[in-house]
């Protein structure tokens, strides 16, 4: 009973993530990798993700607080950060990481700034809804992630 | 090197149905990406597609675990963006050492970006993030390389087909039973087998002697590929110009496809290069033709380098005569001095491994004596670098007149000198070091390319060309290069002018020999500070034999300009004149590297002061009867320790206050001015 109720909200809470637009198709495909030789497969991914985006969060915010902005520079932090976004399906953060790129090809500073709170915003809400998720998951079992339907 | 057998275990494998079946099972991937969230998912995709998966996140990691290992790969996956090396560098460098197939990824789907990929090399391009079904079919990209050097080898030598057909099929034979043991690995250890083979094999022809690609015989075709034009070189018009009795179009090409790898080495690795002055010691060469000596030289730069001579000389021959005409032509020596000296060239020329020293060795004998050993092999090395300027063209026909020869062997280097510094190539820095050798009369001609060639490699930076091992190499020639550039223009000592010259390089440049760096010429006033010659390596730097064809005047002060070493000071130019053959008057332009930044000289004033200068030196040298070996030495001070001649040739040329420019010569306004003896 309880593990059917845990699997149904592991179910919903996943579905959510993808209607809201927090996830994409990508994430599925690290599900997909998920097997008995790894079995947290993808929380272990997300968790290295969240380690290395911190880095590279750090990093952009120093850059934008300079007087005079060195675009290349954000453009490639940036351009590591949607990267591993991209990679791990975060959708949003995805987006906004384009934006921002789009804002530094244009020289426009206050753009990247503002772009940049949006993202570090989005980041934190994904995080939090995976830390959810994945509570769920490990409280409802390891068989739960093998039946999602592809 | 030649992939014969890369390919053949894995399309036999894939065909035969031997070992198929499991391929691309155990496909041996490396994948470079200094994110590690991506990393580890493409792992771990990899590792579901059943290959073996080594990842690493750093470019630098990556090549070294390449080098290591060889044949331990199947194919290289990796990232446009990181932080240590580009992407595509990273490509460029796996398909030259390597040639195993890359794939490029990005988050960048830019057309550009892609495009890029193209033209690097990549044999795909992954747009992140990566779906596992993208990387399920990354084996075509192997087989298909296989198959296609496959077909690159049957094609252009047949002379291996006959040898390779055997060691196909038994090839095959073997695929197919180990079909069931890790394939990959057998028929990666049968192709290196058959490398082997087939590389022993390459250039015998069919059923034939093999042939052996002697020095004279390199040369030869060193100097039809410069002749032709390094773009235009292909196998037929290379062979015709040869002229050689009983060899093949398929020995030709087989042999100018390595060389065309080692040239393409040498640029990717010598950042510099300005241009060696290959030509310089080409002329070298022909005149000695003896290589045997040469241990630990690439015979083949040798050769080269020996070519390189004979065009020189030729081109000598037909520019020098008119000395003042070559105002092209005199650059040319400078600049191939500066090839000369340029240190880098001849340490990447000997195999990064300072062969020089074998070479600097050989050199110290052949100072003493007649230089005839050591020249050819570093004639050959500053072939190549010359090769890499390729435009020389090098008809020389060395030896016959000494004078003349020499002559040719300035206007050569001159011409050389130009290329050289157009062309920036990094390639002759074998040059230099062979350059060494051409201390007499002959030597004098080559030294004088050499000069040249070690100038070229300098290029801009003073040449470096000795700077290692190899350097020491270089000044010899250079000096000589410069001396008999000088002593041609004259065109009236053969011979002996040169040595003063030369002498008076060599110890510039050794001192001047900085590393592989570059010859770092200490700033360079004649004029203002004789001793200042000493310090720079002027002519190092500007393969500077300013020959200024026009030996007679001494219009060092155009020569200023010249980045090229002032070499020229050498001021053999002037000298001519007398007896003594110094041909200084042209080679006093050589060095004369003007347009340093560190070359203060002032054109004007060096004219003159330089003629007086060089008079007096070639005087001295002459009395002093620099010896090759003590020019040779002097340069490489470092390494000969003789000092004698050299020295005192250098100093005096120091005191002209020659000093090379650091920068590339122009040779435009420098010409050599006679300077009385």
């Amino acid at each position: 009973m309880e593990r059917t109720r845990l699997r149904r909200q592991v179910a919903l809470t996943r579905q959510s993530l993808f209607d809201q637009g927090f996830l994409d198709e990508q994430f599925i495909q690290l599900e997909d990798l998920q097997d008995d030789a790894n079995p947290n497969f993808v929380e272990e991914v997300v968790t290295l993700y969240y380690r290395d985006s911190a880095r590279l969060i750090t990093n952009i915010e120093k850059a934008l607080e300079k007087n005079s902005l060195d675009f290349n520079k954000l453009d490639g932090f940036m351009h590591q950060f949607k990267g591993s976004s991209s990679s791990i399906g975060a959708k949003k953060v995805k987006a906004e990481c384009t934006l921002f790129r789009e804002y530094c090809r244009a020289g426009n500073g206050e753009g990247c700034t503002r772009t940049f709170q949006q993202i570090k915003k989005e980041y934190a809400t994904l995080k939090r809804k995976l830390e959810a998720y994945f509570q769920v998951v490990r409280q409802a079992g390891p068989a739960e992630t093998a039946c999602w339907p592809k | 090197m030649l992939n014969l057998g890369y390919c053949k275990g894995s399309m036999s494998t894939a065909s035969s149905g031997g070992v198929s079946d499991q391929f691309p099972v155990g496909l041996r991937v490396l994948v470079v990406d200094d994110d590690p969230t991506c990393l580890v998912i493409l792992e771990k995709m990899l590792r579901i597609c059943l290959y073996e998966v080594t990842k690493c996140n750093r470019a630098e990691i990556a090549l070294s675990l390449l080098r290591e290992n060889r044949n331990g790969y199947d194919i290289v996956i990796s990232d446009v963006h990181m932080p240590d090396m580009d992407g595509f560098k990273l490509l460029e460098l796996i398909g030259l050492e390597m040639d195993l197939p890359v794939i490029m990824m990005s988050a960048d789907d830019g057309k550009n970006v892609v495009m890029k990929g193209v033209t690097h090399g990549a044999c795909d391009y992954l747009i992140k993030p990566i779906r596992i079904e993208a990387l399920k079919n990354i084996w075509q990209h192997v087989v298909r390389k296989k198959k296609n050097e496959r077909k690159d080898m049957e094609q252009s030598g047949s002379v291996e087909e006959g040898g390779d057909r055997q060691q196909k099929q038994s090839e095959d034979a073997d695929y197919s039973s180990s079909a069931n043991e890790g394939s990959w690995k057998n028929s990666k250890r049968r192709k290196d087998e058959e490398e082997e083979v087939d590389e022993r094999d390459d250039t015998s022809t069919l059923k034939k002697p093999r042939v052996v690609w002697s020095v004279e015989l390199h040369q030869q075709f060193v100097a039809a590929v410069n002749q032709l034009g390094i773009d235009k070189a292909v196998p037929k018009k290379i062979l015709e110009l040869m002229n050689v009795p009983g060899l093949t179009r398929e020995n030709v090409a087989s042999h100018l496809q390595k060389y065309r790898l080692y040239l393409r080495r040498l640029s990717g690795v010598s950042q510099h290069q300005s241009g060696m002055g290959n030509s310089f010691i080409s002329t070298q060469e022909a005149t000695y033709g003896s290589l045997s000596s040469l241990n630990g030289l690439d015979l083949q730069t040798l050769a080269a380098a020996s070519q390189i001579p004979a065009q020189s000389l030729a081109t000598l021959q037909a520019a020098g005569l008119g000395r003042s005409t070559a105002k092209p032509r005199m650059p040319m020596p400078i600049v191939d001095q500066r090839n000369l000296f340029s240190f880098e060239n001849p340490k990447l020329r000997f195999g990064e491994g300072q062969q020089q020293h074998l070479n600097n060795g050989k050199q110290i004998n052949l100072l003493h004596g007649i230089p005839t050993t050591m020249e050819p092999k570093q004639l050959a090395n500053m072939h190549h670098s010359a090769q890499s300027l390729g435009s020389m063209n090098m008809q020389l026909n060395a030896h016959g007149d000494q004078s003349g020869s020499l002559l040719m062997q300035m206007s050569q280097q001159q011409s050389r000198g130009q290329i050289l510094n157009e062309a920036t190539s990094s390639q002759v820095p074998r040059l230099p070091s062979s350059i060494g050798q051409p201390i007499v009369n002959n030597a004098l001609a080559s030294g004088v390319l050499a000069r040249n060639g070690l100038a070229e490699s300098g290029r801009g930076t003073g040449f470096n060309p000795v700077s290692q091992s190899s350097s020491t190499m270089n000044f010899p020639l250079n000096t000589t290069a410069e001396l008999t550039a000088t002593s041609f223009a004259l065109g009236s000592a053969p011979g002996v002018p040169s040595l003063t010259s030369k002498g008076m390089f060599p110890e510039e440049i050794s001192s001047e020999i900085k590393g592989p760096g570059g010859f770092i010429m200490p700033s360079y006033d004649i004029f203002s500070d004789l001793q200042h010659h000493r310090s720079h390596d002027w002519e190092l730097q500007n393969a500077g034999m300013t020959f200024n064809g026009s030996q007679q005047s001494n219009s060092l002060q155009s020569n200023v300009d010249v980045a090229s070493s002032v070499l020229a000071h050498q001021g053999f130019s002037s000298s001519q004149s007398n007896g003594q053959g110094r041909n200084i008057s042209a080679v006093g332009k050589p060095m004369f590297s003007a347009g340093d930044a560190t070359d203060h000289v002032n054109a004007q004033s060096l004219g003159q002061p330089l003629n007086n200068f060089f008079a007096e030196n070639l005087v001295r040298v002459k009395t002093e009867r620099v010896p090759d070996a003590s020019l040779q030495t002097t340069l490489f001070n470092e390494q000969f320790g003789q000092e004698d001649l050299m020295s005192a040739l250098l100093k005096q040329q120091q005191q002209a206050g020659i000093g090379p420019a650091e920068n590339e010569f122009d040779f435009d306004g420098y010409s050599l001015d006679n300077i009385p003896v």
